[in-house]
C-alpha cells in the first residue's frame, strides 16, 4: 500500500468521502429492497461494490465541473452531490423527483450539480463530455468534464470517436472506464480485444493507468493527477478502474453467468467500504467511533429519504406535455 | 437596405452576424475552414460548398473548428457544450450522414429539456444539406426531415428562400431547444431574393403565404416550394389560381395557417421531395382530413418521389423528384374532381 495524495487528504475530507460512499451503497440495496418489494417501477441497475469509483473520481470536483454517467448512475450522482431524496422521488416516478418524475432511475441529472445525466444508451456519454469540456476550453473556465463508462461502453465506435477528438483538441476531460467485468452478462475478458481497457490509451495519443476500484485511494490518487493534468492544459486521461459490483446487470438479472460463490467473495474481501475503514483506521487518520456515527446517519436519512418518497405526490396530466415546445 | 442575394450568401451573412453578436456562438464540422493542419491555407474551402467561408480568418480557430471525420463526436461535442454555456453550431455536411450520430440527435439532445423535468437547455444548431438535383446518388440526395420531425424536441427548420434562410438560422441561434438547420444543396445557388443587410429573425411555426388564390391549396417544403410556383404560373394561365403555403418550419408546424387555406379553397395537393411512406405530405394530407373535412371539395393529393432510393443516372434522378407538371397534374385533378 502506498502513502499516496489519498492518505494525506484532512479528516473532514476523508470522512466526507466515506459518507458519500456509504450514503450510495446505503442507496442501492434500499433500492435492491424496495425494488424486489414491488415499490419501484422501471429498469434499475445498482452500483454496490463500485462506490470508490465514483467518489475517488468526483471528489476532485466541485459544482462547475461536469460529469457524464451510465445506466447504472445513481453512485455517480450522488458522489457529484445530487439529492438524495430527489433521487428517491425521481425513482418512484414522484413529480417531486429530481427530473419531476420524467426521467427515472437512467437519467437522474442535475445540471446545477454538474450532473450531466445517467444514460440509458451505452456510449451515450463520451461524446457528451467532450462538450462539456470544449466549453470549459472555450470560455476559459478551468473546469473539467469526465464520462464514466463501462466496460461494455469502451467497446463502442462513439467512445474511441470521443477519445480521438479529446486528445485531438487536448480536451480536459477523463474517460473513466469502471470494467466490472461484464458488459450485461458478457465478459469484458472476452468481449475487450486487446485485454485491458487501458491498452487503448497510448492509441489515442493519452496517458492511461489501470487502478484497483475496490480501494478508494488507488482510484482518488490517479484521478487527481488527471484532473489536475487536464486543468493545467494538459488534455485527456485514460482510467482504467478494475473492480466488481455486488448485484446483477439489473435488477431481477439471475446472474448465471456469474461463478458461483464470486459476489460472496466480493462482499467479503473486497468492500470498498471495508478496504477504506481498515485503511484510515490502521494509519490512524480516522477512529470506528467516527465512522460508525457516519453509518447511523446515513443510515437514518436513508430511512427518512424512502418513507418521504413513498408519500411523495404523484404527477398530475398535465405534466405530460409540459418541457417539450411543441406536442400535437 | 435589402438587396438580392442567393441563399449561400445569406447563410453565410448569417452565422457572421450571430457570431459579432454572440461570443458564445461556436462552428465546427468537417472542412468548414477546410485546410487544419494540411501545409496549405487553413480557410482552404470553407465548408464543403463553402457555406462556412471566411469565418475562421475572422473569428479564429478557437470559435470556428475543424473537426476529424467523427460526426457523433461533432455532435455530441456540440449537445454537450450547449448544456454548458456555449451556443454551437454544428455543421453535418449531409444529412445522409445522420446515421453515424442518430443516437446523440434522438436520445440525447432531444430528450434533455423534458427527460430532466425541464432543467436542461440545449441551444445546438445542426446545419445540414438536403435534397436532389446534383446526381450525387443515393446517400448524398435524400431529404430525410421527416425522421427528425418525428421526434419531440427537436425543431426542423426548411428554409425556401434566401430571406428565410437568414432570418430562420439567426432564430435558429438564439433558439433554446436543438434545431436541426436543412438546406437544400440545390437552392444554395438557384434561389436569388431581397434580402435585409442587417439582423432580423424568422419566428419558427409561421408558415409564408408564397402566392395568394382562391382555387387550390399547395402546401410545398424547400426546393418543392421553387417547383410548386412554376406549376401555379402555368396553372394561372388555365384559369387555376393556387395558393402556396410554405410551412418553413416544419415542427412546429403551422397547422392554422394550412387549415386556413384550405377552408378558404377547399382543395389541398401537399408536395414534398421526402420519401413517400410516413412523410410530411402524408402528415398534412392527414392534417387536412382530420380537421378540414367539411370544407374539402376533392380527395387530398400528394405528390412525392417515388419509394426508391435517389437514383444516379440523370435522367433517372430528374424522374425522381417531384416536378412542376407532376405537381399542375396533381391540381387539375383535384380541381377537376367530381364526386
Amino acid at each position: 500500500m502506498t502513502a499516496g495524495r489519498g492518505m494525506q487528504l484532512s479528516r473532514e475530507r476523508l470522512l466526507e468521502a466515506y459518507r458519500s460512499m456509504r450514503t450510495i451503497r446505503d442507496f442501492e440495496e434500499r433500492v435492491h429492497e424496495e425494488f424486489e418489494a414491488g415499490n419501484l417501477p422501471g429498469f434499475v441497475h445498482l452500483y454496490a461494490g463500485e462506490e470508490a469509483s465514483a467518489v475517488g473520481v468526483c471528489s476532485h470536483l466541485d459544482d462547475g465541473d461536469r460529469i457524464c454517467s451510465t445506466h447504472r448512475g445513481h453512485g455517480h450522482s450522488i458522489a457529484k452531490g445530487c439529492d438524495v431524496e430527489g433521487m428517491w422521488k425521481e425513482l418512484h416516478g414522484s413529480s417531486e423527483g429530481l427530473c419531476g418524475g420524467k426521467g427515472g432511475s437512467m437519467h437522474v441529472a442535475d445540471l446545477s450539480k454538474g450532473m450531466m445525466g445517467a444514460n440509458g444508451i451505452v456510449g451515450g456519454g463520451p461524446p457528451l463530455a467532450l462538450g462539456a469540456a470544449m466549453a470549459a476550453k472555450t470560455l476559459k473556465t478551468g473546469k473539467v468534464a469526465v464520462t464514466f463508462t463501462g466496460d461494455g461502453g469502451s467497446n463502442q465506435g462513439t467512445t474511441f470517436e470521443s477519445m480521438n477528438f479529446a486528445s485531438v483538441f487536448r480536451l480536459p476531460v477523463l474517460f473513466v472506464f469502471e470494467n466490472n467485468g461484464y458488459a450485461e452478462a458478457t465478459s469484458s475478458s472476452w468481449s475487450v480485444a486487446c485485454g485491458d481497457i487501458v491498452n487503448r490509451a497510448p492509441a489515442f495519443g493519452m496517458p492511461g493507468t489501470q487502478v484497483d476500484g475496490f480501494d478508494f485511494f488507488s482510484v482518488h490518487d490517479a484521478a487527481g493527477e488527471a484532473v489536475e493534468r487536464a486543468r493545467s492544459g494538459g488534455g485527456p486521461t485514460l482510467i482504467e478502474v478494475r473492480f466488481g459490483r455486488f448485484y446483477g446487470h439489473h435488477e431481477g438479472d439471475n446472474q448465471s453467468y456469474r461463478a458461483a460463490g464470486e459476489v460472496d467473495a466480493l462482499r467479503r474481501d473486497r468492500d470498498c467500504l471495508k478496504i477504506f475503514r481498515r485503511r484510515v483506521t490502521e494509519a490512524g487518520l480516522l477512529d470506528d467511533a467516527g465512522l460508525d456515527a457516519v453509518d447511523a446517519d446515513v443510515a437514518g436519512l436513508m430511512d427518512r429519504c424512502v418513507e418521504a418518497a413513498r408519500a411523495a405526490p404523484r404527477p398530475t396530466p398535465d405534466q405530460l406535455t409540459a418541457d417539450v415546445y411543441v406536442s400535437y | 437596405m435589402a438587396r438580392v442575394i442567393s441563399m449561400r450568401k445569406a447563410i453565410n451573412e448569417a452565422l457572421f452576424q450571430v457570431m459579432e453578436e454572440d461570443p458564445t456562438v461556436i462552428l465546427l464540422g468537417e472542412d468548414i475552414a477546410g485546410g487544419e493542419g494540411s501545409p496549405g491555407d487553413d480557410d482552404a474551402w470553407g465548408g464543403d460548398m463553402g457555406i462556412t467561408k471566411g469565418l475562421q480568418p475572422r473569428f479564429g480557430k478557437e470559435r470556428v473548428m475543424d473537426t476529424p471525420i467523427s460526426e457523433s463526436a461533432i455532435i455530441g461535442t456540440a449537445v454537450g457544450a450547449a448544456t454548458s454555456g456555449l451556443r454551437p453550431v454544428a455543421e453535418l455536411m449531409f444529412v445522409d450522414f445522420m446515421g453515424v450520430c442518430f443516437d446523440q440527435i434522438m436520445n440525447q439532445a432531444a430528450k434533455f429539456r423534458y427527460m430532466f423535468g425541464g432543467k436542461a437547455r440545449t441551444p445546438v444548431v445542426i446545419r445540414t444539406q438536403i435534397g436532389a438535383g446534383y446526381n450525387a446518388a443515393a446517400q448524398h440526395s435524400q431529404c430525410l426531415y421527416p425522421v427528425f420531425a418525428h421526434i419531440p424536441g427537436i425543431k426542423c427548420v426548411v428554409p425556401s428562400s434566401a430571406y428565410d434562410a437568414k432570418g430562420l438560422l439567426i432564430q435558429a441561434v438564439r433558439d433554446d431547444d436543438p434545431v436541426i438547420f436543412f438546406e437544400h444543396k440545390v437552392l444554395y445557388d438557384e434561389v436569388r431574393d431581397d434580402v435585409p443587410e442587417e439582423m432580423y429573425a424568422v419566428p419558427f411555426g409561421e408558415a409564408n403565404i408564397v402566392r395568394e388564390g382562391s382555387d387550390c391549396t399547395i402546401v410545398a417544403i424547400a426546393r418543392m416550394v421553387h417547383k410548386a410556383g412554376e406549376a401555379a404560373e402555368a396553372l394561372a394561365g388555365e384559369g387555376v389560381e393556387c395558393e402556396i403555403v410554405d410551412p418553413r418550419t416544419i415542427s412546429p408546424l403551422d397547422e392554422d395557417a394550412i387549415l386556413e387555406s384550405v377552408e378558404q379553397t377547399g382543395r389541398l395537393v401537399v408536395v414534398d421531395e421526402a420519401y413517400p411512406r410516413c412523410n410530411m405530405a402524408a402528415d398534412i394530407a392527414a392534417l387536412a382530413a382530420r380537421e378540414a373535412f367539411g370544407a374539402l371539395r376533392a380527395p387530398v393529393r400528394t405528390v412525392s418521389p417515388p419509394h426508391t432510393p435517389v437514383p444516379f443516372a440523370p435522367e433517372l434522378e430528374a424522374a425522381f423528384i417531384p416536378s412542376a407538371g407532376k405537381i399542375a397534374d396533381a391540381v387539375r385533378r383535384t380541381v377537376g374532381y367530381a364526386a
